[in-house]
Parts: structure tokens; C-alpha cells; sequence
């Protein structure tokens, strides 16, 4: 880099807040996807909105790329660096700044760990209920990034519904305020679409959050079923029944194998474990179980347990968080997908990956959120046999297709990224993709920030569809084609 | 007043001679354009667009008047012939509809499998979907349910330049790419006309119960309230009605199975003591009735404030209402949601009106005007603008450049 940019950077952060030794960028070079790598040319780590302000404004006149990066849990490739750009670090911008409970709102800075919101308001009760499953490490600006979900999402929503307000640095510096602390302000709904940009639109700096009372009573159920046919009619006839579980959610036998071997939950050695979690009124709640327990037992459960502590919950829930991480117990390499089906197709498009799994002799271990049809297979290889990374990638990605094919979606929770891209002019049409473009240019005319994810190849702002003509940004040298 | 004759024969050829008629005489748009599927809203919009003639899209027409008067109105566009539910995924708990589809009839389908849309509007009998998404009109459901944009997962817009263009999907949970249906949910009809829509589905509730209380006053009222909110209830829904006439009182709704039901009672009971009652489930209209109700001079508004803040908005109502003589009524949701109306000669009540405004304001709050007397002098109906207002207008700019949707009715004359 450029060595007065880099000065400028240090002066704005000091010494302690920029990384730029070869030894020390490695650390950044990719996020939770590893499997894709791209040395930044620095790192910053800013303390204060003024200094993330600063940062983009010598981007915004220098014309370089920025990404910015949270945790770096992310299943995508969102924080990637990209090629000639910086990363911006929010690690150091970790404050919970308010804490008000007579209105349910929660203000933090972008580095603050998503279970460390929960663990600030549960002694008065309240919980911050999106849950991803990385969620003791994983930021609120990075799910905010993402619009992360969770388990819990069935019944309480994803990010985006928890998020009222948000302080956004733009691509070019300025500062400004969406939403706030209120349900609505007059306007668009620039909060709602921040949230899940992949942090193409902007930098959050502060994020207001909505709390949820801790209901009254919980209850997990664990039903153990055949195969995964009978666990998912189980799921319809649940929802037929007019119930919205907490969550609902299904692990197929080889990720039961993997939990058990990882964390030892005692699960039952069965075809398709389904877990079912009720949660409210206790009245309500305990009837309901009797409902959930004759509905599994119908469809052929014949194993049922329901955790009678707290610590018995937390066992259950313990196997399934743990579920990604302990594929590594079965095969040295996996590759995570995260389509999304209509749920009623969940039967189908079951035996089209089994069919796939035999003939490209790699394994799937399905973990899945069964209420949504948020689907996780888990493609089990070996990338020191030659090939089989290909063999594995060419599979996740015929997944995928699957997914598209039964009227789901490329990604329910773990964003396009870097690594889905391709696959998004499958899921929207050109003019779709087209129409997305023009709300990028409004908040980001230049493209700087995290300019070559979610979409491919896009076009500059203020670029017509249709033959390729260089945009004046481009023949002025002030952007380049990426 | 008249279109230019080239551009109506344009539009008769696109949407068929009949479909191309006279505005009504109280409308100030001069003609009436009703297409009959998404590709011929597509090109009608892009006629208009290359001509450089104002469209007003219209559903029902029941919230033709929210927003501040257009600038210019040339082509009203009726959304009522694209009126179909096109998939109820009963067992997916979604539902694909056109915009033109009154909310009645969508329940009314969705009933048929147990289901529902978990949003009570306005005048469900003639509102249709997209009116209600533009205006993002939402009742008192929201409080368990969320409000529309928690609700849709999918839309399709018609752009001014003829681009029709879907985001979102039929999966309720999906991340790819930008969220466009929170983007044009309460936009007004600015960016886009949405052609169609898919939301997620509830179940119709086996049991419901509504319970009401007073209390004496609106600061014992909203700790009343509050001490709800704080507790495990699984309440559906709470509001507060008052009225200078002295009524003070609060509805809360109860969803779920008998047993539910009953303990429900019996904890509300135990967080505010004595004086809980049965309550009519007419109650719930009380929104609804601000305007049934509501006399030529009226003044009706949205105001939003946090919870906390209940209290000081009626007392502010109240206090700037008795100044002025002027009777009022308020709605107001737990969520920090409300409606309020002033009865009074012009110009007294909207001058209360923008003394309630300054005070929500000052805490970050909004008062939104819905409805004014036709003489009043013009006063902006959104209030003061943000810091994202530049924002705003980018993203108005990339998508009606030509302002040839509902040009000057939006927020900061959007």
C-alpha cells in the first residue's frame, strides 16, 4: 500500500490500531468460509464512529475498497477482503451503550458479542432473541451484516426484526441515522434494508435492539423417528394443528453420529432426531406437549424424551449448536450450505440429495431448521484425495439448485457472500438483480464497500443494461471493472 | 382536463379501450387506468414515464388521501383488476397475492385452511394489499405478530421506466439479496407499484379473550400498561382508549387453547389487581371508528413515541385540547403506536395537532396527519425530516427519476 495512505491511516488510528505486516494480515485473510483467501492490504481497528468516519473518507478520496468484518464467524465469504482493499475491524467498538428495560431497547456499538446482550438483561428476564449458532462469538454488527437467524427465528423473527435503529457511516464518510428507537419513522425503510446488505451499503456504528421477555415456561421435546420422511410429516401436522413451536428442527443419522462423538448429548441412535421447543404460558405450553407428543408418536416417533431441566435443555441444544463443528469428528473436511425450501418439499428434495450423495460417493449429514425449510446439508470430504474438493463443491452447489428448484432460496441465514454469488442469477432475473443495483448506487455510487459480493459481475452506478460501454467513472481511471 | 391524445391511445392500446376512463370529478387526476395483469401496469407506467405524466396508483382508494397532495396528477392507476390469490402454501404457511386483492378476500381464502394474515387494517372490506403495504398499515396485532414488513417475504414491483421486478421469494426464511420488500412497505407508492406480494401465514388462533381495565389517570394508566409489557403475559395485543369525554380505559388480548386462556386471566389478574373485566371485542375498532365517526373538520394523526412516553403524549392531547375548546379521542397502542382525532373549528385543531407533534419530536418520536379539512391551509403531513432525507431522495432518484410516481407526497416531498 501506498505509503502516505498508510501513514494517514496510522495518524487516524494510531500504531496500535493498524495492522500492516504480512505475518499479521494472514489473520484477516478469510472469514469462516476458509476455503476462499485474499490478503487485505491493511487492517484497521478503529475505536470511535469519528475514527470509521475518517477511514472512509480517505477510502472514498482514494477510491479503495473496504470491507468491513465483525467476528469473522461468517459461513459466506462476507468478510473476504477483497483484492487492493483494507479491512475496517469493529472488534474495538464493543460497548453496550444503553440499557433500557422499561422500553425494551438495548443500544450497542457493532462489536458487541450477541450473547453478551442476553447476558446483560437476563437478570431482569429479557433475552435478544436472534440466536445463531456461533452466537458466543459472533457480533451484532456482523449479524446485522448477515441479518442472522437461529433456531428461535421460527417463532421470534431474524435480526432485522430486532434491529429499530441504526448510526451508519456511508461509503463516503458522512454519518447518518435510520430508523431509531421507535417501532416506525416517517420514511423508507432504509433500517430494513441495511440489515442483510452483506456490508455493501455502509459501516453501523451503533445498532438499537429489541429485547424480548423471557417467557414463563420452556419446554424441549426430542422425538426420535425412522427417517427424516416421518420426522417431516411430523413437522407439517404440527403446524396443521395451528402451533408455532419456539423452534423446530431436525438432525439427520450422520449428524446425530457426529454430535454424539463431539459432545456427547445421549442422543437416540435413530434415523432423524426431531427437537421441538414450546415456549409461554405454562398452561398453554403443557398442553401443547401433549399435542406435539401424540403427533410424533402418530408418525412412527418411538423414542420421546422431554427435558426436565434446565440442564437437560441445555444438553439437547448442546448437540445441536455443536452440530457443524462436530463433522470434523467424521471427515477432515465439510463444506456447510444453507438453502432454504418450501418445507412441503422437504420429502423430495431428501431423496435427490441421498441420490446425489450416492452417486458422487460423498456423504451429506443433514442438520435443518425444519419449522422454516432452512436446509444445512453438510458435504462430508477429503481435499488430500484428489478431486474431491471439486466433487464436493460441484455437489453443495447442485444443492442448491435443488433448493431453486422446489421455489426456496440459495441462503436462509448465512448470506451470498463471496461464495453463492454465482448462483444468484439463478434465483433472480436480470432486471431483479438489475433493480437491487440502483438501491447499492444510492447509498454507494462508487462501489467501495465490500464491492465484489452478494452480486456478480455487477454493473456501475448509473450504467445502462445491455451492450458494454465503458462508464466515464472507468475511462476517467477513477474505478475499475472488477 | 385532458391527456395528451397520442398518450391516451397508447394507453387504450396497452390496456384495452374500456379499461381507459374519465377521473372522477373530485379526483385531480384526469383519467383512470385500470390494467389487468403486472406487464400491463408495467407499461402503462413506462408510457406515462416517457411522457412525463404523474401517476397516482390506487388500491381501494381508502387512503387516496394520506401523504400531502401530490404535485402534479395526471393517471390515476387502479390496482383493483390485478385481485387474485394466486397460491395459498397452506402447509408452508405462505400466500402469494396480487395487490389489487381487498384484504377481506385474501382472510376469506386463507380461512379456508385455518389460516390468517396476522395484521388487522383499516377497512379490510375495500383496502387491498398493496394500499395497505404502500401506506404500511397496520393494527393492533402488531404487538405479537409484527407489522407488515415482519410479515411479507416477497414482493414484485412495477418501476417507472417499465422494469418489472421481483425480490424476496415464497421461503420465510431467505437472505439473498437486498431486502426490497421492507423498501417499498410504507413507501407510499414512490419507488414502485407493487403488483404483488407473498407473506407469511398464521394460524387462525383456536381461542381468543379480551379483557379490559381503567385507571385513573393516564400515568397510572401506563404503568399499568408497562407492568404488562414486563411481565411473562403472552398478551396479542394492548391498547388504550381515551377521550376527553372522560373515558380512560385499556383492552387486552389473549390467543391460544382454553387452558391458556384461563391462566392468562388469572396472571393479569395477579400484575394489575382488581378491576379486570370481560370486555367487548368491539373495543378493537376503536381505530377504526376515529374515522367512522369523524366529522368533516376533524383532524385525525399517527402519532409514535416510546412506550414510556404513553402518559405525556395524552396529557399533552388533553392539555392542548382544552386550550383551544376542542373534544378529542386517542388510540393508543402499548408498542408506543397511536391514533388520536380533534374536533374543532379550523384552525384550532391543527394547531394542537402540531403542538403534539413538536412534543413527540422532541423525544424522537413522529406525528404523522392523516386526515385535515379540505380548507385548511397546507401544513406538511410527515413533520420534520432526518439526517438520512438525502438518503432518502438517492434512493428516489435511482428509482423514480422522472418523479412520475406520487410526485410531492412523501416524506420531504419525495
Amino acid at each position: 500500500m501506498n505509503q502516505r495512505i498508510l501513514d494517514e491511516f496510522r495518524a487516524l488510528v494510531g500504531e496500535r490500531g493498524l495492522i500492516s505486516s504480512v505475518e499479521e494480515l494472514h489473520t484477516y485473510e478469510c472469514d469462516g468460509l476458509t476455503n476462499f483467501r485474499v490478503l487485505p492490504q491493511a487492517v484497521l481497528l478503529p475505536r470511535n464512529v469519528e475514527q470509521v468516519q475518517g477511514i472512509l473518507q480517505i477510502c472514498h478520496r482514494e477510491r479503495m475498497p473496504f470491507v468491513a468484518r465483525g467476528s469473522g464467524t461468517g459461513l459466506s465469504g462476507g468478510a473476504l477482503p477483497v483484492e487492493n482493499g483494507i479491512v475496517i475491524s469493529l472488534a474495538r467498538l464493543n460497548r453496550i451503550l444503553e440499557v433500557d428495560l422499561e422500553n425494551a431497547r438495548v443500544v450497542v456499538e457493532p462489536g458487541v458479542i450477541n450473547l453478551d446482550v442476553t447476558g446483560r438483561v437476563s437478570p431482569n428476564q429479557f433475552f435478544y432473541a436472534p440466536d445463531p449458532s456461533s452466537q458466543s462469538v459472533c457480533s451484532i454488527g456482523g449479524n446485522v451484516a448477515e441479518n442472522s437467524g437461529g433456531a428461535h427465528c421460527l417463532k421470534y423473527g431474524f435480526t432485522t426484526t430486532h434491529v429499530l435503529g441504526l448510526e451508519v457511516v456511508l461509503p463516503d464518510g458522512s454519518l447518518v441515522h435510520l430508523g431509531g428507537r421507535m417501532l416506525e419513522t416517517p420514511g423508507y425503510d432504509l433500517t430494513g434494508v441495511f440489515v442483510g446488505s452483506e456490508g455493501t451499503l455502509g459501516i453501523a456504528t451503533k445498532v438499537v435492539l429489541r429485547i424480548v421477555k423471557r417467557p414463563e415456561c420452556i419446554r424441549t421435546l426430542l422425538a426420535a423417528f425412522p427417517a427424516t420422511n416421518e420426522a417431516g410429516a411430523a413437522v407439517s401436522d404440527i403446524i396443521a394443528a395451528g402451533m408455532l413451536p419456539a423452534a423446530m428442527e431436525m438432525m439427520d443419522n450422520l449428524a446425530i453420529q457426529a454430535a454424539e462423538a463431539a459432545v456427547q448429548t445421549n442422543y437416540p441412535d435413530c434415523g432423524a432426531l426431531l427437537l421441538v421447543e414450546l415456549d409461554g404460558p405454562t398452561a398453554e405450553v403443557e398442553a401443547l406437549m401433549q399435542e406435539v407428543d401424540a403427533i410424533s408418536r402418530k408418525n412412527g416417533a418411538w423414542e420421546i424424551r422431554v427435558a426436565q431441566t434446565e440442564a437437560e435443555r441445555a444438553v439437547v441444544w448442546k448437540g445441536r449448536k455443536a452440530a457443524f463443528a462436530a463433522m470434523g469428528r467424521i471427515s477432515p473436511n465439510y463444506i456447510v450450505q444453507d438453502g432454504v425450501i418450501p418445507r412441503t418439499a422437504l420429502p423430495h428434495v431428501m431423496e435427490e440429495i441421498a441420490r446425489l450423495s450416492r452417486e458422487s460417493g460423498l456423504r451429506v449429514a443433514n442438520v435443518f431448521h425444519a419449522g422454516d425449510g432452512n436446509l444445512h446439508p453438510l458435504v462430508l470430504y477429503d481435499r488430500r484425495i484428489a478431486g474431491q474438493e471439486a466433487a464436493a463443491e460441484a455437489l453443495s452447489s447442485r444443492i442448491l439448485e435443488l433448493c431453486l428448484e422446489a421455489g426456496g432460496s440459495i441462503t436462509g441465514e448465512h448470506g451470498v457472500g463471496e461464495e453463492k454469488k454465482h448462483m444468484m442469477p439463478k434465483m433472480f432475473s436480470e432486471p431483479d438483480l438489475e433493480t437491487m443495483q440502483r438501491l447499492r448506487c444510492a447509498f454507494d455510487p462508487l462501489r467501495l464497500a465490500n464491492p465484489t459480493k452478494v452480486f456478480p459481475t455487477p454493473r456501475l452506478c448509473g450504467e445502462k443494461p445491455g451492450e458494454y460501454v465503458p462508464h466515464p467513472v472507468e475511462t476517467a481511471g477513477l474505478a475499475e471493472r472488477f | 382536463m385532458t391527456i395528451p391524445q397520442a398518450i391516451d391511445e397508447q394507453l387504450r392500446s396497452i390496456v384495452g379501450a374500456q379499461r381507459v376512463s374519465g377521473a372522477p370529478a373530485d379526483m385531480r387526476c384526469k383519467v383512470v387506468v385500470s390494467p389487468g395483469t403486472e406487464k400491463e401496469a408495467a407499461a402503462v407506467l413506462a408510457c406515462a414515464d416517457q411522457a412525463g405524466l404523474a401517476v397516482i396508483p390506487q388500491g381501494g382508494g381508502t387512503k387516496l388521501r394520506w401523504g400531502n397532495p401530490p404535485e402534479r396528477a395526471d393517471i390515476l392507476l387502479s390496482m383493483s383488476r390485478l385481485d387474485r390469490v394466486i397460491e395459498h402454501a397452506w402447509a408452508d404457511l405462505t400466500v402469494a397475492v396480487e395487490a389489487g386483492c381487498t384484504m377481506q378476500n385474501l382472510q376469506d381464502t386463507l380461512a379456508k385452511q385455518g389460516q390468517r394474515l396476522a395484521l388487522d387494517c383499516l377497512w379490510p372490506q375495500k383496502a387491498t394489499v398493496g394500499g395497505i403495504l404502500s401506506t404500511n398499515d397496520s393494527g393492533v396485532l402488531r404487538l405479537r405478530y409484527g407489522a407488515l414488513r415482519d410479515l411479507i417475504i416477497g414482493v414484485t414491483i412495477a418501476l417507472p421506466d417499465g422494469t418489472l421486478a421481483t425480490s424476496g421469494g415464497k421461503v420465510v426464511k431467505n437472505v439473498a439479496g437486498y431486502d426490497l420488500p421492507k423498501l417499498v412497505t410504507g413507501a407510499l407508492g414512490t419507488l414502485g407499484v407493487i403488483t404483488r406480494a407473498i407473506f407469511r401465514t398464521h394460524p387462525v388462533c383456536s381461542g381468543s379473550l379480551t379483557l379490559g381495565f381503567n385507571a385513573p389517570d393516564f400515568q397510572a394508566m401506563q404503568e399499568k400498561v408497562l407492568a404488562i409489557q414486563n411481565s411473562q403475559l403472552a398478551h396479542a395485543a394492548l391498547q388504550i382508549r381515551a377521550s376527553r369525554a372522560g373515558g380512560l380505559e385499556a383492552d387486552v388480548l389473549f390467543e391460544g387453547r382454553i387452558a391458556g386462556l384461563q391462566a392468562q386471566e388469572k396472571r393479569l389478574h395477579a400484575v394489575i389487581g382488581a378491576g379486570v373485566a370481560s370486555a367487548d371485542h368491539r373495543g378493537w375498532r376503536a381505530k377504526e371508528d376515529l374515522w367512522n365517526d369523524a366529522r368533516a373538520e376533524s383532524v385525525i394523526a399517527k402519532v409514535i413515541v416510546i412506550p414510556a412516553m404513553l402518559a405525556r403524549t395524552l396529557e399533552t392531547l388533553k392539555s392542548v385540547a382544552a386550550a383551544k375548546g376542542l373534544t378529542w379521542k386517542a388510540v393508543m397502542q402499548a408498542t408506543g403506536i397511536g391514533w388520536i382525532r380533534m374536533d374543532g373549528t379550523e384552525p384550532g385543531a391543527l394547531a394542537s395537532v402540531a403542538e403534539i407533534r413538536n412534543a413527540a419530536e422532541a423525544n424522537g418520536g413522529s406525528l404523522t396527519i392523516l386526515q385535515c379539512p379540505a380548507s385548511t391551509e397546507p401544513m406538511d403531513c410527515w413533520g420534520a425530516t432526518a439526517d438520512s432525507i438525502s438518503l432518502m431522495r438517492a434512493v428516489k432518484q435511482q428509482f423514480d427519476p422522472k418523479r412520475t410516481l406520487n410526485p410531492g407526497r412523501f416524506v420531504g416531498g419525495i
